[in-house]
């Protein structure tokens, strides 16, 4: 095998020359078996995609074309499943074929950097989930909610195509990149690729990006807390129950991690079912009874001390929980409805899709729905994962694709999923709870005379819908509950009573949801500081070397702190904003989260010019450039609209002129205090987005310009530097994807006849 | 009935090991694998001092979670 021919390569390594061991089984099936396997058309297969296709066309054409009363929730799992299949089956294999070109006859870092700890050989449906529990988190089941606001089409078409076209391939190349060269993090490859200028940049950027990000993720935990003695007391619960957990891992039982995982959802559970009780009492009820600035406050000095602690304690059993929850929650979530089959009654386009001043998320669709909804369909931040522990984990080279292309598919399933939880509550409901206060007036009866005012077709809600359902839901009330988070928790409770309980358990599901969606953010905001903490501690030991040294507690303390203090100010800015704070500041979480995606794109760009594919260079070149028209449309927006409901400086100067003619109030805010509270904020939003947005574009004018470089290096015949780790032959074997093909299993079979002590190589090291 | 019944306690032990190894609880047992694999002379770290390693070396080198 190892004299193979390899027709693909493009000749900027000497892989031929990979030399094999030939007392081995082949590592790698091969080649022109793969091709044949590929193109074999059994009259089975071609019934099988005939059907996959149909069907999904058959579901789209119901999402998309029929127009009744309602439509059923079954046919966005057939659109999505079915979309997902066929991109997955044709448009992945093409990103294969003629983009990344996995060669498995090299080692993988997990192979030749093996140590048993960082780097492992890991099955690869085991690291299917591993890496899925990673990436996905509390961002697609929000962004779809607030976006639903335009009608569910806008959010369907763009989580479902986006995912296949700019999503999945950001995280497939990602990986697969990171994976050559030795699972380094997208930081390390950007100034390899880039140069220092770019490199810099996209430091910077990815920094400031992680603040936002941990910002608005906390501002939604802080929005669905509010005012709810039972969230406060069963997500602060999830505290002393994941201490417990590190105690017992560390000193008591190390390493059964099932066990305490269970142990942990036990004590979970009772606390949502003890939350009730507890807020049914009326020492509870005061003790609990917190407002969004005391949380926010309490989440902050949560963040620098969780940050500080040893991982063991808190982090880890956290991390354990949430991957528990994750997996159960998805699974269920999906059961349910397959088994309910909800009927949605929010139209396909809303009033507000052509319009730029709706209640829940202003601005046009276009560019504004698709930076709502970035985790699902495109998403930067898994760059960051893609390019850390994963890659140091794949068996195989051809295994990315399945987990990097695959795993991000089954994020976008979530999102679309919590879409379908979101929209299948009344939609009267839906404005009542995600519009602001200063809107829907804070009661029941001024939050119904508001929505029935708004003119939304067949939307007639009472005062008395509205206090039924926050008393089905065990809430005081839920108006104004925006963030997503209590929406989605409304959606799920009301799908999941007709699965499990009836309305006897709607409370219980809704602080179910809420419990689960709080423990991913408050994970993500504990990693997201530590990692924020650490960029930042060698950015500066770039200066100060003493900086650079983990252990040097001063300096760790001082630059979490100073990560700390940087989203703690832009939430507190969130929570006490008078114009709604989510709506202000949501758009500058898509904005910051798909930044990042170009800027990985970007990176991804010029290495793959670099590897000599220009012919196919628009598969990276596509989703980039909408990712970069997207993103920066929508900054520029934000800095220049004169629309105040969209421009923070327009914001910003309607404001200032208001104080400067003397008004004690004006548009929502309702004082001199809340006018100044305006000006100071829509300053920093607005300069913060002048900030990403120029990095950003220097980050992207450095890849086209490492691009352009690479291809008149080509045409001229200069060699180009390649950056990936040298080729080792590789000495295991393992199948591709979910279900191993015909050829794969008899290469298996091959090898597990190998005695286990012929198969790796002895290394002392 | 009773074939029913190991059908799907198989079927459950089978997710459980799944979701455990998706959760890292195999880690000892792979670290002690890779150990003999590759034939270090030295004893292997005991499972309470390879937890403690894996989660302190976790606290100087902190892997991100995504929203």
């Amino acid at each position: 095998m190892a004299g193979v021919p390899d027709q693909r390569n493009n000749g900027s390594r000497a892989e031929g020359g990979l030399a094999t061991d030939p007392d081995l089984p082949p590592p790698a099936v091969d080649q022109a078996l793969l091709d044949a396997e590929d193109r074999k058309w059994t009259p089975g297969k071609v019934a099988l995609w005939a059907a996959i296709a149909l069907l999904g066309g058959v579901a789209w054409f119901m999402l998309a074309i029929v127009r009744g009363e309602t439509v059923n929730a079954i046919w966005f799992v057939f659109a999505s499943v079915c979309t997902y299949l066929i991109g997955y089956r044709f448009y992945s294999k093409v990103i294969e074929r003629y983009i990344t070109k996995p060669d498995d006859r090299r080692a993988t870092p997990a192979e030749y950097k093996a140590d048993g700890k960082d780097y492992v050989r890991t099955d690869r449906n085991v690291l299917f989930g591993h890496h899925f529990a990673a990436i996905a988190g509390a961002g697609p089941l929000v962004g779809p909610v607030i976006a639903a606001q335009m009608g569910y089409l806008p959010g369907t078409i763009w989580i479902i195509i986006g995912v296949v076209l700019a999503g999945a391939v950001q995280d497939y190349l990602v990986l697969f990149f990171s994976m050559r060269r030795g699972g380094r993090s997208l930081g390390q490859m950007a100034r390899e690729e880039l140069g220092v200028i770019g490199g810099t940049a996209a430091l910077i950027a990815t920094l400031l990006i992680m603040v936002i990000i941990v910002a608005i993720l906390a501002l939604v935990v802080v929005n669905a807390l509010g005012e709810s003695p039972w969230g406060v007391f069963s997500v602060g619960m999830t505290i002393p129950i994941a201490l417990f957990m590190g105690v017992y891992l560390r000193y008591l039982r190390p390493g059964k991690v099932m066990e305490v995982s269970i142990i942990g959802f036990v004590l979970l559970m009772a606390a949502i079912i003890g939350g009730g009780a507890v807020a049914g009492t009326e020492w509870g009820a005061a003790f609990f009874h917190l407002d969004k600035v005391t949380i926010a406050w309490g989440l902050l000095i949560y963040g620098f001390i969780a940050a500080i602690l040893p991982v063991w304690l808190l982090l880890a059993p956290r991390d354990y929980l949430s991957t528990f929850m994750k997996i159960g929650v998805i699974v269920m979530l999906a059961l349910a409805i397959i088994v309910v089959r909800p009927e949605i009654t929010v139209p396909a386009f809303s009033e507000f899709a052509s319009r730029e001043n709706g209640p829940v998320l202003s601005g046009a669709l276009f560019p504004f729905l698709f930076v709502t909804i970035a985790c699902g369909a495109l998403s930067g931040f898994h760059a960051l994962i893609s390019s850390g522990t994963t890659p140091k984990l794949i068996e195989k080279e051809r295994q990315t694709r399945f987990i990097g292309y695959g795993g991000m598919l089954m994020e976008s399933f979530v999102a679309i999923m919590a879409l379908v939880a979101a929209i299948s509550i009344d939609r009267g409901i839906y404005f009542a709870m995600n519009a602001p206060t200063a809107l829907t007036g804070g009661t029941v009866e001024t939050a119904a005379q508001w929505v029935n005012s708004l003119g939304l077709a067949g939307v007639n809600i009472t005062p008395d819908v509205l206090a039924q359902t926050a008393k089905d839901v065990g809430e005081q009330s839920i108006v104004s509950r925006s963030g997503g988070a209590p929406t989605l928790a409304v959606g799920l409770a009301h799908i999941m009573q007709q699965f499990i309980g009836g309305t006897a358990m709607m409370a219980f599901w809704y602080h179910f949801a809420i419990m689960f969606e709080a423990l991913f953010i408050l994970t993500a905001v504990d990693a997201g500081t530590r990692v924020a903490r650490f960029m930042l501690q060698d950015s500066i030991g770039n200066f100060v070397p003493k900086f650079k040294e983990a252990s040097w507690r001063p300096g760790a303390w001082l630059c979490t702190a100073v990560m700390v203090a940087a989203w703690g100010a832009v939430l507190l800015m969130g929570v006490t904003d008078p114009l709604g704070g989510i709506n202000t500041l949501f758009p500058l979480f898509g904005i910051a989260n798909q930044l990042l995606a170009a800027i990985a794109l970007a990176v991804c760009l010029a290495i793959v010019a670099k590897r000599g594919t220009f012919k196919y260079l628009w598969i990276v070149a596509l989703p980039l450039a909408f990712a970069a028209v997207v993103t920066i449309t929508a900054s520029y927006q934000k800095i220049f609209s004169s629309t105040p409901a969209v421009g923070y400086f327009a914001n910003n100067a309607a404001f200032s002129k208001a104080l400067a003619d003397g008004k004690k109030e004006f548009g929502t805010a309702k004082s001199v205090a809340a006018m100044e509270a305006v000006v100071r904020n829509t300053a920093i939003q607005g300069w913060l987005s002048v900030i990403f947005v120029v990095l950003s574009i220097i980050v992207i004018v450095t890849a086209v310009l490492a691009t352009v470089k690479a291809f008149r290096d080509r045409s001229a015949g200069t060699a180009t530097t390649d950056n990936e780790d040298p080729a080792l032959p590789s000495r295991v074997f393992a199948p591709a994807g979910l279900v191993p093909t015909t050829a794969e299993r008899e290469l298996a079979t091959e090898w597990g006849k190998v005695p286990a002590d012929a198969r790796l190589e002895r290394a002392g090291h | 009935m009773s074939a029913g019944i190991a059908l799907v306690a198989n079927g459950f032990r089978g997710f459980a090991r799944y979701l455990g190894a998706v959760m890292g609880a195999d880690a000892y047992a792979k670290y002690l694998e890779h150990h003999r694999a590759a034939g270090h002379q030295e004893v292997p770290l005991s499972e309470r001092e390879f937890w403690r390693d894996r989660t302190d070396r976790q606290d100087s080198n902190p892997q991100g979670r995504c929203c």
